[in-house]
């Protein structure tokens, strides 16, 4: 499990399109560097990012080493009802950690 | 002016036999045949994604970008972001899905030298669009 926050309106519109904040606290280690022994240091980052509301995609990320660590994403989703919005990604070792976030829609 | 791009070219000089495994940068030309390879048969033309990145970049570990493209959310299929000069050029793809509120999305960045950054959008009706910055980096990223 690593550290995540998210930044999400408590209250949003129906209709109207709403900011999503996303800051994962991950090293994405590129696989490009080498350790003080010169040994390469393998590749560890965050792949792949799907975020759902109400089970329904709102994005869908490929994410490669040049994604800086520490990945943030921000992006708008828009809702008609209220729902969870649902955040998913994936490591290289194929962990898969869950965020969910409860939005009212008033 | 030239004493400090000398002293970053030094300073460069003295970091990279350490550093990268893959010391070659990816090029214009893969980063051209990623492209064909994403927009198939048609062609991909300037206009209607814009992309905004700093012309100046201090440091390369950690570059704000905003890729926005000009068309309803529903119509837009795929972004894809190429940097020419990293040692892998494929950054990301982002694929909007119908809950996206806005055709845009924003993601923080590693860039490896000075070089040029590429969106590429994807819309529904199988048009593709380009947006490119030229910048200049001084401290790069991948060598701490």
């Amino acid at each position: 499990m690593v550290r995540v926050l998210i930044g999400v309106p408590k209250q949003v519109k129906r209709d109207e399109p709403f900011e999503v904040k996303l800051l994962i606290s991950h090293p994405m280690e590129s696989g490009q560097r080498r350790d003080a022994m010169g040994q390469a240091i393998p590749r560890d980052i965050i792949n792949s990012f799907v975020c759902t509301y109400n089970g329904e995609e709102v994005l869908r990320a490929e994410l490669f080493p040049a994604i800086a660590a520490n990945p943030f994403l921000s992006f708008a989703v828009v809702a008609q009802e209220s729902g969870t919005l649902e955040m998913r990604f994936t490591d290289d070792h194929g962990v898969v950690q869950t965020e969910t976030v409860r939005v009212t829609v008033g | 002016m030239l004493r400090r791009r000398f002293m970053v070219m030094a300073g460069v000089g003295l970091v990279v036999p350490l550093a990268p495994i893959h010391a070659v940068h990816a090029t214009p030309a893969e980063v051209a045949a990623l492209i064909a390879e994403l927009v198939g048969e048609g062609e991909v033309r300037d206009g209607r994604v814009r992309l905004d990145l700093p012309v100046m970049v201090e440091n390369g570990n950690s570059v704000g970008m905003t890729v926005s493209v000009d068309a309803p959310v529903g119509e837009l299929r795929s972004i894809d972001v190429f940097a020419e000069g990293n040692p892998l050029p494929h950054v990301a793809r982002f694929r909007f899905g119908p809950r996206a509120g806005a055709p845009r999305v924003a993601t923080r960045i590693r860039l490896a030298t000075s070089q040029t950054v590429i969106a590429v959008a994807k819309l529904a009706d199988g048009s593709c669009w380009r947006d490119s910055v030229d910048l200049l980096v001084t401290l790069a990223a991948c060598i701490d």
